[in-house]
């Protein structure tokens, strides 16, 4: 089998069986699956809105995904996106807050530099960690997630926080907008938060690739995830490479602020995130690890994350609860391809002995 | 005893059985030999019931049986040992040996009657294996010979015996095949698969060649010799004695003093090992493994936590002790590890990523835009320059190293380490698991890189590779240098000792 068909094969079986499985479920719960598909798919690729909406979800979970996918290639697994893109969205904000008088030449790079540099920085802590003393990175971005979203929420609440009811800082200054698509594409509408961000999150994908299989440092970085002990004998400092993934996978996570501060609520909102930072471990999943795999799968969870709304409002019993259990589903599909890749390998005439 | 009549197996494109014969008579020792690939293992596990034949009858005891599972073969009094011991190490030598043949009834589990008999068995055959002993204290001699009471115990009249030397020192090997001949005296049959040719020689009764999935040569021992056997295996004439001229003697390349490595538990791996190696010899370290070799090394490669060793490593002159591996590559030194998948290879990744390991950062292969990016171009003709100097098969730069057999995995490494023109080479067990032929080629570049004055320090497990490679010869033993010898005139039996008893 072609490599493509093969890389694809997997990723669409765990997703079909999701549907189906999921389509089983809502049946017992007494509603029409295909209605409730159509609800789910229609709405959110309908124009502008659906396809408008689905693009602007999909940016975080690209960013995200992108993270834990440069994380995985060094053999790391970063589960801290979450805490990264809040620490990095805070620090756009303050930037933005500060510096609000700057002509938007200088503060619009201004804040694109505190997204992913506050970003590398919480990123790069549990792989200095990790280098350092051979801490699990696991422990430590999950717990480094807490204290980062604590410590960002801290500083709202006593520090920056708007007068008013809601957990918010005030605008940044109109110099750190960055456009929305609605400005220059024809029939789009400005309302929809789409912006100049979801751009980015596409050519970061062009440049990760760029960086992981062209240039050295990303040969590198991925020896060092394949067998960390042929990179030391091939004179790779595997230390160094821990370091160096955490920090660019927090730097992409911080790419999320960009989004959400610069091109959607123009200032830091406390909880924004939708877990973002841990769909984006299904989003590399998915993707098999790879940035055009990312992408597709960024968009679908997106699109089920648009249309479950949808599906809350106009169905009788199923919420949007829906799409949770789907992404569960596909990514339990996802996770079982080693069974699968058993259980089909048996019988497939292709399979290597 | 056991007869296969015209056995296929195919595996995908591979013919991994074509039409085999093979007949073991009752009350001997048949030896199948044939390089890697060759099929003898197929034939083996199928005989076993591992897999089952596309075509082709298996005959026990002149009868034809259908034999769908090792639990059929079992039954039928076929045993057989893997090359890989499948024991449990925290349980003892009883509890391993029935396990899944448990004593007693559904519940209750019998072992002490399970334990008289394994001392019966033990003393039969003179096994000197202690039932109530946990495995992980065995030796790997011992753990053997575990398995092969795992077999009697199953009530085994035929044993196949996979590799079984290739984890035993020379007293070892001596000692299994003194068990080998008590058990056909007892009347057991013996097929023991191998691809050593001097053991063939020294324990067979009669001899099965494959090659390419097929049986190419079917001898008595008696009639047969090594040069005989080893065409048959090969297809070829080989040259099994390594033929090389007096070693034109450089300046000292490489000097050790007093070296002492400790592991990460603190124990001292290498003890206080002083030696050199000059430009244009190879100087072999032999010994069983475990003795220090590994770590020793890995310390002179860079690999090794300068804080873990005392001593002095120099390299022309310059101390080597606190630089890393990249600057010790810089400097000339290249290294072929034992392990190729643990250390030489990048499984996953493809040929050409391969074969620029370790120089991938320099021009000509990182070129591009200040030397970030790699040049796609240099770095295939890098790769294509390997594979075809050293015959790396099948010769597809995009290939991931994985798919390739061990003997080209090796090939690809040895040519990668001397693509870089080295002053000094570390080498390590070079011809583990490499086909006859293979082996032939590798010995021959190793003698051409030393009479074009690179200077070799060569580790190996067998002995008659470092016998006939080196030109001086320093025996490990303990972590120490147990002696020096001249390979041209020391015995074997010489150098045995050296590297058992240390003295």
């Amino acid at each position: 089998m072609p490599r493509l068909a093969r890389e694809l094969l997997f990723p669409l079986i765990a997703v079909l069986a999701a549907f189906i499985v999921g389509g089983i479920l809502i049946l017992l719960v007494g509603d029409n699956p295909l209605v409730a598909y159509r609800l789910l798919l229609g709405s959110a690729l309908s124009w502008p809105d659906g396809i408008g909406y689905t693009l602007f979800h999909a940016t975080p979970l690209i960013f995200t995904g992108l993270a834990v996918l440069v994380g995985f290639r060094c053999g790391l697994f970063n589960i801290g996106a979450e805490g990264q893109l809040y620490v990095a969205a805070f620090a756009t904000a303050w930037v933005g807050i500060v510096f609000a008088n700057l002509s938007p030449f200088l503060l619009v790079p201004l804040c694109f530099a505190a997204a992913i540099f506050s970003g590398a920085f919480w990123g790069a802590i549990p792989g200095v960690l990790k280098a350092r003393f051979g801490s699990h990175e696991v422990i430590n971005t999950i717990m480094l997630n807490f204290i980062g979203i604590a410590l960002v929420s801290y500083f709202t609440q006593y520090h920056y926080k708007e007068p008013g009811p809601i957990m918010q800082t005030p605008m940044i200054g109109e110099g750190a907008h960055i456009a929305r698509l609605g400005t220059f594409i024809p029939g789009f509408p400005e309302r929809i938060p789409l912006n100049i961000a979801f751009l980015l999150a596409l050519l970061c994908c062009l440049l990760v690739y760029l960086f992981l299989w062209r240039t050295k440092w990303g040969y590198e970085i991925r020896a060092t995830g394949s067998n960390p002990f042929a990179a030391e004998y091939g004179g790779i400092s595997v230390r160094k490479q821990i370091i160096l993934a955490m920090a660019v996978s927090g730097a992409l996570a911080g790419m999320v602020g960009i989004n959400e501060v610069l091109g959607y609520r123009y200032r830091y909102y406390d909880g924004f995130s939708d877990n973002y930072g841990y769909t984006g471990i299904a989003v590399a999943l998915l993707g098999r690890n790879h940035p055009v795999g990312v992408i597709l799968a960024a968009l679908l969870f997106a699109a089920l994350q648009h249309g479950g709304i949808y599906v809350d409002g106009f169905s009788e019993h199923i919420t949007k609860d829906i799409v949770q259990v789907l992404q569960g589903i596909i990514i339990l599909f996802v996770a079982a391809e080693v069974f699968f890749k058993w259980a089909i390998g048996k019988r497939l005439p292709w399979k290597n002995v | 005893m056991l007869e296969l009549r015209q056995i296929t197996k195919r595996f995908g494109d591979v013919l991994a059985n074509d039409r085999v014969d093979i007949v073991v008579k009752p009350g001997t020792i048949h030896a199948i030999v044939g390089e890697n690939g060759a099929g003898k293992s197929t034939a083996m596990r199928i005989a076993y019931g591992f897999y089952t034949a596309d075509s082709g009858e298996i005959l026990v005891d002149g009868q034809v049986r259908d034999i769908k599972s090792p639990h059929d073969a079992i039954a039928l009094g076929i045993g057989m040992v893997h090359q890989h011991f499948m024991l449990v190490e925290t349980m003892t030598v009883a509890e391993n040996i029935v396990l899944g043949a448990e004593p007693g009834s559904t519940v209750a589990l019998d072992l002490r009657s399970a334990a008289s008999q394994i001392r019966q068995l033990s003393e039969e055959f003179k096994l000197a294996v202690n039932p109530n002993e946990p495995v992980e204290h065995l030796s790997v001699g011992q753990q053997q010979r575990v398995e092969l009471l795992k077999a009697l115990y199953r009530r085994a009249r035929l044993l196949i015996l996979d590799e079984p030397t290739a984890v035993l020192t020379p007293l070892e090997v001596e000692e299994f095949f003194l068990i080998l001949r008590r058990m056909r005296e007892q009347g057991k049959t013996v097929v023991i698969i191998t691809h050593k040719l001097s053991e063939v020689l020294a324990i067979s009764d009669e001899v099965t060649v494959m090659r390419d999935g097929k049986v190419v040569g079917r001898v008595q021992t008696k009639d047969t010799n090594a040069a005989e056997l080893a065409r048959l295996m090969v297809g070829r004439e080989v040259l099994l004695r390594v033929e090389k001229n007096e070693p034109k003697v450089g300046r000292p390349e490489l000097e050790v003093r007093k070296l002492s490595v400790t592991d990460r538990t603190g124990a001292k791996r290498v003890n206080d090992v002083s030696f050199e190696v000059r430009s244009g010899e190879i100087v072999g370290i032999a010994g069983v493994e475990g003795n220090g070799q590994t770590e020793l090394i890995e310390a002179l490669a860079g690999l090794v936590d300068p804080a873990r060793m005392t001593g002095e490593i120099s390299f022309e002159g310059k101390t080597l002790n606190n630089l890393g591996a990249r600057v010790r590559r810089e400097l000339g030194i290249a290294h072929i590890p034992e392990d190729r998948h643990r250390r030489g290879l990048l499984l996953d990744f493809n040929l050409a990523e391969n074969s620029i390991l370790g120089v991938h950062y320099r021009p000509p292969m990182a070129a591009m835009a200040g030397g970030v990016f790699l040049d796609e171009g240099a770095v295939q003709r890098r790769a294509v320059e390997i594979i075809q100097g050293f015959d790396v098969r099948p010769p597809n730069p995009a290939l991931p190293a994985r798919s390739l057999s061990g003997g080209n995995q090796q090939k690809l490494i040895i040519g990668r380490e001397y693509r870089v023109d080295p002053k000094l080479l570390l080498v390590s067990q070079p011809t583990r698991g490499v086909d006859i032929g293979a082996i032939e080629f590798i010995h021959r570049q190793l003698v051409g890189l030393r009479d074009d004055g690179c200077a070799i320090l060569l580790v190996s497990a067998e002995l008659e590779e470092v016998t006939s490679l080196s030109d001086r010869l320093l025996i490990i033993h303990d972590g120490r240098i147990a002696g020096e010898v001249d390979p041209k005139v020391a015995t074997l039996e010489e150098i045995g000792l050296l590297m058992t008893r240390g003295h």
